[in-house]
């Protein structure tokens, strides 16, 4: 019996085994691919710097030049793409999975277009940059999911009704955001555009410091909550009858979530359709039911790391901000998922 | 196994509703230790309600449901985990998950503030996965099963909680007459192998008293009668619960009280008289009755 009983223990332990060797060979491959486009994308601008001279600048054994190229004109912001894309990837993945559907991301429910409406406030009519504007963003993406949780609220929240909220309220926000373009002076509406569409330029060292603190900070929430997270996708009742405290845990993970989109978006903008598309790939890539949390990070940093890369060089001199490239990508998998949800008229 | 300490769950005058709407008024019950508790009646009667609220997942607003003597709701929600396990009526799984993955998870209220797994969390596992006989396809992911299978691996996930109260809402619903009694033949072994106690929801009359040790027949969130299952199913209770005139005759299988409804069209023109009576089958008419008692009282009330 009792041998019988170890031998039995043996055959799960190597199921589970397995199931965590995939997801540790995808991380590992991501990583790689993470980092090699990172390294490419820091050796092509108006002075091209051999790849291997940028591996050796990040080592510290790079000459004088390359290092202020590479440290100080190009590091900050390909970092700053990588942060937002860890944050961006993160945040959809807790989303979709507290929510249960694949249509709740920060992007489609209504978080980002909340702080979009308070970032183009800021700008156009308190004419404000930099900082300050980041800040009313941060503010209006917490607004947005306080406002939508209070809404969807009813004897507890039920995903389906947080993300019809959600799209309400952010049809709210972007119909506030066309409002205050159309009442500005052309040259105030097209800075306020550009942010509206997501972008890396000129992001600097203070832009990689608050999202890098940011995350370290959420970081041990996470590794709390992510555990919860695994119980919460059984649904409500048996979350309950596992004794999990389900309200708090989706509280909790609600903020983390809107945390990471805020500053991510505070950072680049609503860069589109990141959050959206990264965890679904990380999910099918490791095969795992669970959210996929460290996979979805890093699709996240590299959709946006390769994007980027798209936008800056693959159009000659026309150099785009790095939304316009996520959003031709992701667009279509929208559509994929809205027809094939009808068509098996599960309603996600 | 260690010693098992007797659980004790009852329940002392509740009301429960939800928002406006109060569905259970002022009900008081003990759940016998150690037994199969069937609770039947017709839908809406409030038998869900009673079941979750002895889950504590609905917090009644009158009474108390005490879990070895202690109220429910002032026992912290993980302690109660430990003694007293739940099965909803339509658990979702996210997709993709794998039957070992699932079954797993029901180790979460044993496990610390961060999962670590021990030898003992698995050796839980693969007891719960071999007495529901899901350990074979321990790498399927469950979208993969049929319909019967999933609930044995539903039915694994709370065992590997490893409590001695069992509380399932309706766990034969969705399932055709072979796996519902599979899965019914799978409680009664978990109760004389481990003396667990078990709750279930019913809705099939001839099940509950087949498989059930103790009935508690409900109507409009009373209780009517209870007992065993021939002192509960008479005709004169199915009348008054479901407001249906049976006729209740004794299993030919099992010797236990059957339901045979009688209904408004009970002659058939169009009946093919068998040339030999003495030929037909008894467990067929039995089967034949059982699918029409299950006819008359459609689980839609969610």
């Amino acid at each position: 019996m009792g041998a019988a009983t170890a031998e039995r223990g043996q055959v799960i332990a190597r199921a589970r085994a397995g199931r965590q060797a995939r997801s540790l060979a995808v991380i590992a491959v991501l990583a790689v691919l993470l980092f090699v486009t990172f390294c490419v994308s820091l050796s092509l601008g108006d002075f091209k710097i051999p790849v291997i001279d940028v591996v050796k600048t990040l080592f510290g054994a790079g000459d004088k030049a390359t290092e202020f190229i590479v440290n100080r004109l190009r590091l900050p912001r390909a970092l700053t793409g990588i942060l937002v894309g860890v944050a961006l990837g993160m945040s959809g993945a807790i989303f979709q999975s507290v929510a249960r559907n694949p249509l709740a991301s920060p992007d489609i429910i209504g978080v980002t277009y909340g702080a979009s409406a308070f970032a183009v406030f800021a700008i156009i009519t308190l004419g404000l940059t930099g900082t300050a504007v980041s800040a009313l963003a941060i503010a209006g993406a917490l607004l947005t999911a306080f406002i939508m949780y209070l809404l969807a609220w009813r004897r507890g929240v039920s995903s389906y009704r947080l993300i019809l909220v959600g799209i309400g309220i952010g049809a709210i926000a972007t119909s506030l955001t066309s409002y205050l373009l159309t009442k500005a002076r052309v040259e105030v509406a097209q800075q306020a555009l550009i942010w509206l569409t997501g972008s890396l330029n000129g992001r600097d060292w203070a832009n990689v410091r608050s999202l890098a603190i940011t995350l370290v900070v959420l970081t041990p929430a996470m590794i709390l909550l992510v555990n919860r997270l695994r119980i919460l996708q059984l649904g409500d009742e048996t979350a309950y009858g596992l004794g999990l405290r389900v309200e708090w845990a989706r509280l909790g993970l609600i903020v983390v979530a809107v945390l990471l989109a805020a500053i991510a978006t505070a950072a680049a903008g609503p860069i589109a359709f990141v959050a959206f598309v990264a965890p679904p790939i990380a999910r099918w890539l490791t095969r795992s039911p669970g959210p996929a949390l460290i996979a979805s990070a890093l699709i996240g940093a590299l959709v946006i790391a390769l994007s980027d890369l798209i936008a800056q060089h693959a159009l000659g001199d026309t150099q785009l901000p790095v939304g316009v490239v996520t959003g031709v990508v992701g667009a279509p998998y929208l559509m994929f998922l809205l027809a094939r949800t009808n068509r098996v008229g599960s309603g996600g | 196994m260690e010693t098992r300490v007797d659980h004790s769950l009852s329940a002392e005058n509740l009301a429960v509703g939800y928002d406006q709407r109060e569905i259970i008024h002022d009900l008081s019950v003990r759940i016998p230790t150690g037994k199969i508790t069937v609770i039947v009646g017709a839908n809406a009667c409030g038998k869900s309600t009673l079941l979750k609220t002895l889950a504590r997942l609905l917090k009644p607003t009158k009474g108390t449901v005490l879990l070895d003597g202690r109220s429910i709701q002032s026992i912290p929600t993980r302690e109660v985990a430990l003694k007293l396990g739940l099965l909803p009526q339509s658990p979702t799984a996210p997709e993709g998950i794998t039957v070992a993955d699932l079954v797993g998870r029901g180790r979460y209220p044993r496990q610390g503030w961060i999962r670590q797994w021990t030898k003992g969390d698995d050796e839980a596992i693969a007891d719960a996965m071999t007495s529901t006989d899901v350990l074979e396809i321990a790498d399927r992911p469950i979208d993969e099963l049929s319909g019967g299978q999933r609930q044995r691996v539903w039915i694994a996930m709370a065992l590997a909680q490893e409590t001695d109260i069992l509380l399932l809402d309706e766990p034969t619903t969705f399932l055709d007459l072979t796996h519902q009694f599979e899965v019914l033949d799978l409680l009664v072994d978990l109760n004389k192998r481990d003396e667990r106690t078990i709750v279930l929801v019913l809705h099939d009359l001839n099940q509950a008293c087949r498989f059930g040790d103790h009935l508690i027949a409900m109507k409009d969130g009373a209780i009517v009668c209870e007992g065993n299952p021939s002192e509960v199913i008479t005709e004169q209770v199915v009348q008054d619960v479901f407001g249906l005139a049976v006729k209740v005759v004794p299993d030919p299988v099992a010797g236990t009280p059957m339901v045979v409804p009688i209904g408004r069209h009970t002659t058939r023109t169009d009946q093919v008289i068998p040339d030999n009576p003495a030929a037909e089958n008894p467990a067929a008419r039995a089967l034949a009755a059982s699918a029409a008692a299950n006819g008359t009282c459609r689980p839609t009330d969610r």
